[in-house]
C-alpha cells in the first residue's frame, strides 16, 4: 500500500490544522468514547438546533492521527444530518473501513471526505481508530433515539 | 556513552550470510523484519523437521507399542535432552536433565503451570510475598495477580532506578523475610536490559523464596546458564529462538518438579487410575497431559541444532552489534527519544522508541508502507509503560538474520514518519 494512499496531504491537514477540533460551549449533547488499547480518547459534542438537525459538532482528545483526523472529517459531513441519517452514515462509514461497503461511488458522495479512509479496511488494526468518533457519535444519537440522556 | 561501532564492527554486520536459511526472507528481500522480540522467523531446517516427523514418524507419542510410535517417543525424549543441554541444565556429572524439560505451549503456560502448582507448594497464604519486578511481560505479572487474589499473598514489585537497573539495595528492601516466590523476566521485551538474576536468585534463596526466571527475551539472544543463573526454574518459548509456534518450555530443578502437583490432567500424566484416584506419572509426564506436540518438539530439536550450528557465542556477539547500531542510528535522531538505556551494549534484542508527537500506531503503519515491521503499543507490559510515563511505544528488535541495512531501512522510514507529520514531504 502507497503510504499517499492514506497519509496524504489532504489527510495530514486534518492532523495538524483540525477546522472542529474544540470543545462546544452550547452543546445539546456530549459523549466519550475510548480505545483502551490505544490510548485514544475522544469527547465529542455535538448542538442539534430546533428543527432536530445537527448544528455543530466538534471534538477534543487524543490519539492517533487516523483517529483525529477521521473525528475532524466527521464533524465537517455532519453539519445539517438529523440523527437519524447521521446514523445512517456512521454505519456506511463502519461498512467501508470494515471491507464489507466497495461502492466507491456511493462512498464518495456520501461520506466526502472521510471516504478516502477507505484503505483503513486494508489495516485491519486500524478500523477501531479510525471508526472511534463514528461510534462514539452513533451511540450518543442511539441512546437519545431510545429516549435516554446521554449528556455527561 | 560507550564508543560507537568500529569500522571492523560494522563489517560484520554489513550482510547477512542467515536470510538464506530463512525462507520467507529469502523471498522477501524487500523486508526489514524487526519484530523478532514478537516471534522470530523459521529456519528452512525447523520447517523440513516439521515436515519429516508427519512423514516418517507420525504416531501418537508415549503409549503405542508398534515402533512408529515408539519413535515418536524418543523423538521427543532426545528433544528434551538436547534443550536441557542448551539451558546449561546438566547434573553436577555433567549430563543434561533432559527428564526436567517439561514442554508447554508457549512460555505463558510454562509460568502459568508455575503460578497454579507452586502456591500448594509453598503454602503461599496471607502475609505472604510474591515479588516480580515492573518490567514483567503480562504472562509474568497476571498470573501472579491471580495467584495473591486467590491466597491473599502481597504481590511486591522490583522498581527500576533512573538507569533501568534493578540495584542491589532494591532486591534486599523488596525480598525480604516473608517473600515465598520471587518472578523475574531475564530480560525486558521493552526496554531490551538483562536483570541480574543470579543476584535475585541469590536473595531470594536467602530469604527461603523459590526463584523463577522468564527467559522468553534471553534465550533466544544470549547463552543461559541455569546453573550460573541459580534460579529454580526457567520458561521459555521455541517461536521466539525461530522454532515452531506452540511449543514453550518449563525447567525446574528435579526436586521441586516431583514434589509439585500436577497442573492439567487428563491422559498421558498418569500411572494407574481406579474410580476413586490417581497414579500421577513421574515427571515430565506428570506435567503434560494430553497428547503433545510430538512433531513441534522434534522441530524445536533442529532449531536448536541450527543455532549451534551458528553459535550461540557469535549469535550473541552479532546481536548486540545490530542492537548497538540500532540504538546509535535512533540516537542520530533528535526527534527520537530511546525509552531505555543511553548505552546502546546494554539493549539485548530490543529497542523502544519514541518519535515526537507521532502515535506510535502511526509510526507502525507508515513503516509498513515501507517494508518495515515493528511493534507498537504497551508491548503486554501496561505496567511498565504506566510506570515510565508512556502510554504506547515503538519497539524494533533484531535477531541474529538482520543486517545493518535493515536498521538502515528504519532510519530512512522513520525520517518518512517525520517528514509526513511536520509537512516537509
Amino acid at each position: 500500500m502507497e503510504v499517499s494512499s492514506l497519509y496524504n496531504a489532504q489527510f495530514m491537514d486534518h492532523v495538524t490544522h483540525p477546522d472542529y477540533k474544540y470543545q462546544l460551549e452550547d452543546a445539546t449533547h456530549e459523549h466519550d468514547g475510548i480505545n483502551p488499547s490505544c490510548g485514544d480518547e475522544l469527547h465529542l459534542s455535538v448542538r442539534l438546533g430546533d428543527d432536530g438537525r445537527i448544528e455543530e459538532a466538534a471534538y477534543t482528545g487524543h490519539g492517533c492521527a487516523v483517529s483525529m483526523a477521521s473525528a475532524d472529517m466527521m464533524s465537517d459531513l455532519m453539519v445539517g444530518k438529523t440523527p437519524a441519517e447521521a446514523i445512517a452514515l456512521c454505519d456506511l462509514f463502519k461498512g467501508m473501513i470494515t471491507g464489507d461497503e466497495k461502492d466507491a461511488d456511493k462512498l464518495e458522495q456520501e461520506l466526502d471526505e472521510a471516504s478516502m479512509l477507505k484503505d483503513v479496511s486494508h489495516m485491519p488494526a486500524r478500523v477501531k481508530c479510525a471508526e472511534l468518533a463514528w461510534r462514539t457519535l452513533a451511540e450518543m444519537l442511539k441512546d437519545e433515539n431510545a429516549g435516554t440522556t446521554t449528556t455527561e | 556513552m560507550t564508543t560507537p561501532l568500529s569500522a571492523a564492527e560494522l563489517g560484520i554486520i554489513a550482510q547477512s550470510p542467515y536470510k538464506q536459511d530463512f525462507p520467507l526472507l529469502a523471498q522477501h528481500p524487500e523486508l526489514a523484519f524487526l519484530d523478532s522480540a514478537a516471534t522470530a522467523q523459521r529456519p528452512a531446517a525447523v520447517l523440513y523437521a516439521q515436515r519429516e516427523f508427519y512423514e516418517t514418524m507420525n504416531a501418537n507419542p508415549l503409549r503405542g507399542l508398534y515402533r512408529l510410535s515408539v519413535e515418536a517417543t524418543q523423538a521427543i525424549a532426545q528433544a528434551r535432552t538436547h534443550v536441557a543441554r542448551f539451558i546449561g541444565a546438566v547434573d553436577d556429572a555433567g549430563a543434561p536433565q533432559g527428564d526436567a524439560i517439561v514442554f508447554t505451549r508457549n512460555a505463558s503456560e510454562a509460568l502459568n503451570l508455575l503460578a497454579r502448582t507452586l502456591p500448594q507448594l509453598v503454602e503461599l497464604g496471607p502475609g505472604d510475598d510474591v515479588v516480580i519486578s515492573i518490567m514483567e511481560h503480562h504472562s509474568n505479572l497476571i498470573p501472579w495477580q491471580q495467584v495473591c487474589a486467590a491466597t491473599g499473598a502481597n504481590l511486591v514489585y522490583l522498581r527500576l532506578n533512573d538507569d533501568f537497573s534493578i540495584t542491589q539495595e532494591e532486591i534486599e528492601a523488596k525480598i525480604g523475610p516473608n517473600a515465598k516466590i520471587v518472578s523475574v523476566t531475564h530480560v525486558s521485551n521493552v526496554l531490551g536490559v538483562e536483570n541480574d538474576v543470579a543476584a535475585i536468585a541469590a536473595r531470594a534463596h536467602e530469604m527461603g523464596a523459590l526463584c523463577i526466571a522468564d527467559g522468553a527475551q534471553s534465550v533466544p539472544h544470549v547463552q543461559v546458564d541455569v546453573r550460573a543463573l541459580g534460579c529454580d526454574f526457567l520458561a521459555f518459548s521455541a517461536h521466539k529462538l525461530g522454532g515452531p509456534l506452540g511449543i514453550g518450555v518449563l525447567w525446574g530443578k528435579p526436586e521441586l518438579l516431583d514434589a509439585m502437583p500436577p497442573f492439567l490432567t487428563g491422559g498421558e500424566m498418569i500411572d494407574s487410575v481406579t474410580e476413586t484416584g490417581a497414579v500421577w506419572s513421574p515427571v515430565p509426564q506428570k506435567f503434560e497431559a494430553g497428547t503433545q506436540d510430538a512433531a513441534g518438539s522434534f522441530a524445536t530439536d533442529a532449531c536448536l541444532g541450527y543455532l549451534e550450528s551458528l553459535g550461540m557465542a557469535r549469535i550473541e556477539e552479532r546481536e548486540r552489534l545490530l542492537a548497538s547500531y540500532l540504538c546509535e542510528r535512533l540516537q542520530e535522531r533528535d526527534y527520537i527519544t530511546i525509552v531505555g538505556p543511553s548505552d546502546p551494549r546494554r539493549h539485548i534484542g530490543a529497542v523502544s522508541f519514541d518519535v515526537r508527537s507521532v502515535h506510535p500506531h502511526d509510526v507502525a503503519s507508515i513503516l509498513d508502507m515501507y517494508n518495515v515491521c515493528v511493534r507498537a503499543g504497551h508491548h503486554c507490559a501496561q505496567p511498565l509503560l504506566t510506570y515510565l510515563g508512556w502510554h504506547s511505544t515503538c519497539r524494533a528488535s533484531v535477531a541474529f538474520y538482520n543486517d545493518k541495512s535493515d536498521v538502515d531501512r528504519l532510519i530512512d522510514g522513520l525520517d518518512q514518519v517525520w517528514g509526513i507529520f511536520n509537512g516537509s514531504l
